[in-house]
């Protein structure tokens, strides 16, 4: 298995988790594990990923969120 | 702040106003500006709204600030005529550009026939903008959000797309071109939309703003106690949103609507999720949502013509469920 992208978007409002997340999947290198500290951006970044044909595992990390994304 | 976490801080100081018997509009009910009645009989219409910079340049700024927060006394039906500045300036921001957003303000208010007075201004790291403004309004012309009727229609005076285009602006996502499309319709007043609402015998009206067409028709179905329904191809959205909504560059707020109000929302299954998503976009100085009736449509739609006002009619408002539905 191949190493996993990180994706820090904690901190961050839409659409800019969204855009990194856009960035990595550019980039073409899964697993990536998008970081976000809302549920607004959550929600936003796992829409963006399906829409982008990917499979979203959402994960709750304390009050923070891991998204991995695979192809 | 987001819908629901809203209604919930406010909701356990409702008790105290309920007792007021001189507040006509309250926070008992979601409309956009409190009203309060004087001894002689006067309908005070009074509102206040703030928020950070949606463009770089400071005096559009304070135009646009200015027009959003007057906007709410249209809202009601009302006609504003004093207003005070609020505002936050960062410690190291220049002199010269907070002169500009206060002159933005200013005179976007003297072209709503609006003094701006006085004011509060504080230090903060972000800047903030905004007025708190007084109107007067004739009961029979107050406009509620309980105020739809069924067999009404609804009416739009300004197109979608505000708060995805300036958030996907400031992200460096769109060009000062795409920007530029938005901004006249942020600056205008709501003053002709609301004026050729009061050329017909309507009740029902409210501005688009945080909550999107779609938050806001909720609570407008609710209030009413009716059923709203939308026709999705002839909701107004601004052409350039179209494709930042297609990369899902939606605002944190917009995404908050959706979650919120989603529960009294049906949306057709052929209405893409994108086109949907922007039907919830938390729109700056959006337009008037109005009910108008059926039979008074066309002297609305000559009232809008003459004061050369733009608008859509984009549904009905039917009996049924307090609901939304877009088809």
């Amino acid at each position: 298995m191949s190493e996993t992208k990180i994706v820090d978007a904690r901190g961050l409002s839409c659409p800019q988790p969204v855009i990194l997340a856009q960035r990595a999947i550019e980039e073409g290198h899964f697993p990536i594990a998008v970081l976000v500290d809302t549920v607004t951006s959550r929600e936003n970044v796992r829409r963006a990923a399906e829409r982008a044909g990917l499979k979203v595992q959402v994960e709750a990390v304390g009050d923070e969120f891991k998204l991995t994304l695979t192809r | 702040m987001a819908p629901g976490a809203l209604a919930q801080v406010l909701r356990p100081l409702l008790k105290n106003l309920e007792e007021e018997e001189r507040i006509v509009v309250g926070l008992d009910t979601p409309d956009d500006a409190v009203v309060y009645r004087l001894e002689n009989g006067t309908l005070l219409v009074v509102t206040a709204d703030f928020f950070a910079p949606v463009v770089d340049d400071a005096y559009t700024y304070g135009a646009i600030a200015a027009a959003n927060s007057i906007s709410d006394v249209y809202a009601m039906g009302g006609i504003p005529f004093l207003a005070l500045n609020l505002a936050a300036i960062p410690a190291d921001m220049p002199p010269e550009i907070a002169t500009e957003i206060f002159r933005g303000g200013m005179e976007k208010a003297r072209e709503a026939g609006v003094i701006v007075a006085g004011g509060h201004t504080m230090a903060d790291k972000e800047p903030k903008y905004g007025l708190a403004v007084i109107g007067t309004v004739a009961p029979e012309r107050l406009l509620r959000k309980g105020g739809a009727r069924p067999g009404e229609r609804l009416v739009l005076t300004k197109p979608l797309g505000s708060g995805i285009i300036t958030t996907a602006y400031r992200a460096g996502e769109a060009s000062p071109e795409v920007l530029a499309k938005v901004v006249p319709w942020m600056l205008r007043l709501n003053r002709d939309a609301v004026a050729a609402v009061h050329a017909t015998t309507a009740r029902g009206a409210t501005d688009i703003t945080g909550f999107g067409l779609l938050g806001h028709a909720v609570e407008m179905a609710q209030a009413s106690g009716l059923r709203l329904r939308f026709w999705a191809d002839r909701i107004p959205v601004l052409p350039e949103a179209r494709p930042l909504a297609k990369r899902w560059l939606f605002p944190g707020g917009t995404a908050a609507n959706e979650m919120y109000y989603r529960q009294w929302v049906s949306i057709a299954p052929n209405i893409s999720e994108d086109v949907a998503m922007l039907f919830y976009d938390a729109q700056t100085n959006g337009g008037i949502l109005a009910a108008i009736p059926a039979a008074e449509m066309e002297r609305f739609a000559a009232a809008c013509n003459r004061l050369d006002q733009p608008f859509w009619e984009i549904g009905e408002v039917m009996e049924g469920g307090p609901g939304v539905e877009v088809v």
